[in-house]
């Protein structure tokens, strides 16, 4: 009988011993160290188009400033296009999460055979032609002829792919790769 | 309260006084499980002793001048599984033992339920080991689904989650020889990290009603727990090898044990798999390959008195991600959604690349117990697990090689039990569990954190117990209290912070402010409560009727809480919720069965009311400079699951049988009044089979698997696509079409040493090779399934 109480009770206490030393290890295991935030590398917060033609200078923008975060980013268009004119096209590449802003644009132009601009243009927008080319004679599209038809409304998608497909029949299908910016603009043309 | 813990200590104390004299006889009769005959040669030792009987013809047997107290007998009969009985002698005693056919699989009768006991009420289901052989080269997930109510949310075929009668993730808990797996059963896209061919005693519990393994089990618990191993001087092994033609590879499976009549006992096993592309009908599943590595190593020794294990298990997976289903914005996903074939089809190859997954499992433990005489065992065990998991997405420059997850997830578990059995009729097991968990996200991914650093602490206390009314009637039920507590940090963008709400809610728990980015403290307690009761009940010739009721509590996971940002492999934003909290379950399961030699039948509805019910599902869709993205939040809504598992065999000749199966499970939310997402559709069985003992065991069998179109789906959503410049129906939840698939399996078996110690098998799934997607399966957005497989099976017992 006193075997039998003594190992009844000698059960209880080890498992709360158990439970004891379980609760210790949990304490001494946690640290107290925060974490580091995580900036994400390599991101493109802005980018801005400048169309330069019969004289004027028209600016297109698109600024994201928190990525994946709720905030839709903030496009602006700073004036109306001529009808039936000629642009010539450049894209500036920014991040602007660090102090001052990291220049995207030289790092794509470095590394142009893994980079390539797509245009889709519709409406009053007839035409969008590459400007320039990469080591290996393939588009690039940092620099690019844009042609205005009759006054009216048109858009623009811009797409900039990484690593796609070098040469490629100009579609974003058969380039494949990975989407660094898909932005649409929307314009009038007068 | 006190009176009766002292009544009841007087009642053992009362029992061991009788055990002084050393005069009693035991009794005994051993009979077939299924049909009550008796069975002659059966072995009767009685552990702990030398002593040791045959039974008779009449199936009898007997033991005489034993001691008053608890024994335990072990019972062997070469067709069946060895099963350790507990006695407890007062006076001469009479005891009646069932036998199950359970290692003869070629004999093997249709066994439902009544083996795994891990509860008696509740609905529960054992895979057989001519099942498990079958799917050996397959996944845990794969093998469980040939149980009616069971069935998986796939991203492609090799990662495989189980779904139990609906619900799937952490509402179905995993325990691997006792410990309960903690391996980020979070996510959508984690497979159990556990190796089918390692503890191959397998049975589910559909619901909450095992307590004893956790109260948060709304869905069910998978229990797998290693074969058997029988007292004697022995060394034996298995080893089986499988080879797929689809995918162009294999796996090879092999164990040894080594036991002493002493009770002491060694055991190894390792696997190795390695499938290349796999394919559907009409084209390659670029980067669907898969590499596989699993060792367990057992050491232990079981007595009557006392015994120990100590245990380890290692799972390495390398799994690829189709190609195809990495895509970058909405726009992406609509053009693969409306187009039929993947956009990237690669030569074959059995390198991995991106995306792909790489996860490493490591799970330790001890565990001793201890019988008390006149009272009953004592339980303790430890355990670790290591669970590290990279997620590699496609990434670009520097970036190619960088994991964009990295989670490191470590668990220590102590718990402890005590089983009262010393009285006749009554079980009745208290324990206590403790845990401590860890996670850590890796920052250097440079990617931010899906899943942030966090300390989780739980502790349970537990009572189950288990009546027997009468020899037809045994009640069992059970009380179950959790705490957990979540202490986390974690950043969140500022905007993303102040869009939920909960700058507002939450205000108190940032503890640095780094501009765009907010450092926050979440502490969050839960007390859980778990409560389980019901009946089995047995009548006429093999025929029960079991009910149970469970109500069960589940804290909210990691991911649910804290999910917050661009999931990658997904291109989808997942938002968690902080406000969440547990989900509660009530679920009433009833189960009638029929278990004869020449059929049986089981119908078992279920009825399962979910307040708070946590889910995942697409809502909107967000912008930023790279595109569209889907958005799909967590809430909490009132859930209603009714459904019904009905199976029915019937075995027509000695050589002629079928089987039928039909599960179906309806879920609405009834706040929205629409269907739930992720239901399974309703499915059909049908296999009949062939075996002849006279011609090497020859089984052949057909088997034919229909599943429905999932009618009852929630509305899609709406984007507004930039490509297309308009407002379009984004089809992501819009089931696929009903598909039937044929599956022909053949297998003989040859005496090289022992009898029946080769076996051959061929298998050939998807037979007519058709062209199907199913609804359960993330990747159907993109790619047809699996095309027809061929595979070869050859085991070798030694």
């Amino acid at each position: 009988m006193k075997t039998i109480a003594k190992s009844f009770k000698k059960v209880s206490f080890n498992s709360v011993f158990a439970m004891a030393v379980i609760g210790s290890i949990a304490v001494s295991c946690s640290d107290d160290d925060d974490p580091v935030a995580v900036d994400e590398e390599e991101v493109i917060t802005t980018m801005t188009v400048t169309l330069t033609g019969s004289g004027n200078t028209i600016t297109l923008q698109s600024q994201d400033l928190d990525g994946d975060g709720p905030n839709a980013p903030t496009i602006t268009v700073s004036d109306d296009l001529l009808a039936n004119t000629t642009y010539s096209g450049s894209i500036e590449l920014l991040n602007e999460t660090e102090t001052p802003a990291e220049d995207i644009t030289a790092e794509v132009a470095e590394e142009d055979d893994e980079h390539q601009f797509f245009f889709a243009p519709s409406g009053a927008i007839t035409s969008v032609d590459y400007s320039d080319q990469d080591g290996d004679g393939n588009p690039l599209g940092l620099s690019f002829s844009l042609v205005t038809g009759d006054a009216g409304n048109g858009s623009i998608l811009i797409t900039l792919r990484h690593e796609p497909k070098k040469p490629n029949d100009g579609s974003l299908a058969d380039a494949g790769g990975e989407t660094d910016i898909a932005q649409s603009f929307n314009v009038v043309v007068q | 309260m006190k009176s009766s813990i002292l009544l009841l200590f007087a009642y053992f104390v009362g029992n061991s006084i009788l055990a002084q004299e050393c005069k009693s006889i035991l009794l005994g009769e051993i009979v077939d499980f299924h049909d009550n005959t008796p069975l002659s040669g059966a072995t009767v030792s009685i552990t702990g002793t030398s002593l040791e009987a045959v039974s008779t013809e009449a199936g009898k047997f007997n033991f005489t001048g034993l001691c008053d107290g608890v024994i335990e007998l072990e019972v062997s009969h070469p067709d069946c599984k060895s099963q350790f009985v507990i006695i407890t002698m007062k006076g001469d005693t009479y005891e009646k033992i069932r036998l199950e056919h359970h290692l003869e699989e070629l004999e093997e009768v249709k066994v439902i339920g009544d083996k795994a006991n891990n509860t008696k009420s509740a609905q529960e289901e054992r895979l057989s080991q001519t099942d498990l052989q079958k799917y050996s080269g397959n996944s845990l997930g794969d093998a469980l689904k040939s149980l009616s109510g069971v069935s998986s949310l796939n991203t492609g075929a090799n990662i495989v989650k189980p779904v139990i009668q609906g619900l799937n993730g952490s509402r179905v808990l995993i325990l691997n020889n006792g410990v309960r797996m903690q391996d980020m059963e979070w996510g959508e896209e984690h497979a159990p990290n556990v190796d089918i061919n390692s503890n191959q005693d397998i049975s589910v519990v559909k619901g909450a009603a095992a307590l004893e393994y956790g109260g948060d089990a709304i869905g069910g618990v998978i229990i797998m727990n290693p074969l058997p191993i029988v007292r004697t001087d022995s060394l034996f092994g298995k080893t089986q090898i499988n080879l797929f033609s689809n995918g162009r590879g294999g796996n090879i499976t092999s164990s040894l044990t080594k036991s002493y009549a002493s009770g002491l006992y060694i055991k190894g096993q390792g696997s190795f798999k390695k499938l290349g592309d796999l394919e559907s009908p009409n084209y390659l599943l670029s980067n669907t390959g898969i590499e596989e590595k699993g060792i367990t190593f057992a050491i232990g020794k079981r007595d009557f008195l006392q015994g120990w294990e100590g245990y380890y298990s290692f799972f390495d997976s390398d799994i690829g991600i189709l190609r195809a289903s990495h895509i970058g914005n909405v726009d992406d996903l609509i053009q693969a959604i409306n187009s039929q074939e993947p956009n990237v089809i690669n030569d074959f190859t059995y390198n991995i690349i991106r995306p792909n997954q790489e996860v490493a499992h490591h799970l330790g433990k001890l565990s001793y117990y201890r019988r008390f005489e006149g009272l009953g065992k004592w339980n303790i065990q430890y355990d670790y697990q290591n669970n590290r998991r990279f997620e590699y997405d496609v990434r670009v420059g520097d970036d190619a090689n960088k994991a964009s997850l990295d989670l490191k997830l470590a668990t220590h578990s102590l718990s402890t039990n005590f089983r009262l059995d010393s009285k006749k009729g009554l079980d009745l097991k208290i324990g206590l569990l403790g845990r401590y968990q860890n996670n850590f996200a890796n920052p250097d991914t440079g990617v931010r954190r899906l899943i942030p650093d966090y300390d989780r602490y739980d502790f349970g206390i537990f009572t189950v117990a288990e009546f027997r009314l009468s020899d037809a009637v045994i009640l069992d039920g059970g009380l179950r209290y959790d705490f957990s507590r979540m202490d986390a940090k974690k950043f969140y963008r500022t905007s993303r912070w102040e869009e939920r709400g909960y700058d507002v809610d939450f205000g108190g728990i940032v503890i640095d402010d780094l501009g765009t980015q907010l450092l926050t403290n979440p502490v969050f307690d839960y007390h859980n409560i778990s409560a389980t009761g019901g009946f089995k009940y047995d009548f006429g010739t093999e025929n029960s009727l079991r009910m149970n009721y469970s109500f069960a509590q589940r804290a909210p996971n990691p991911s649910e809480l804290f999910s917050d940002g661009l999931h990658h492999s997904a291109a989808r934003i997942e938002l968690g919720d902080l406000r969440i909290k547990s989900e509660s379950s009530s679920k009433l399961a009833v189960s009638l069965e029929k278990n004869e030699s020449s059929w049986g039948y089981t119908i078992a509805p279920y009825v399962n009311a979910i307040n708070d019910f946590i889910i995942l599902e697409p809502t909107e869709v967000e912008f930023t400079i790279r595109g569209a993205f889907p958005v799909w939040s967590y809430r909490q809504t009132d859930a209603l699951l009714i459904g019904i598992d009905a199976s029915i065999y019937k075995n027509w000749t000695s050589n002629i049988s079928s089987d039928h199966k039909f599960s179906w499970v309806r879920g609405e939310d009834k706040t929205t009044e629409t269907p739930l997402i992720n239901i399974p559709a309703a499915n059909i069985s049908n296999s009949v089979a062939y075996t002849n003992i006279n011609w090497h065991n020859l089984a052949i069998g057909l088997e034919s698997q229909f599943v429905f179109e999932q009618q009852r789906f929630p509305p899609n959503i709406f984007v507004f696509s930039p490509q297309q410049q308009q407002e379009v129906e984004l089809d992501i939840n819009t089931p696929p079409n009903a598909y039937h698939l044929l599956a022909l399996d053949a297998e003989v078996s040859f005496s090289i040493q022992n009898a029946n110690d080769f076996k051959i098998g061929v298998r050939a799934t998807n037979l007519l090779n058709t062209s199907y997607r199913d609804y359960l399966n993330r990747q159907r957005y993109f790619v047809d399934d699996l095309g027809r497989n061929i595979s070869l099976r050859l085991i070798f017992n030694y």
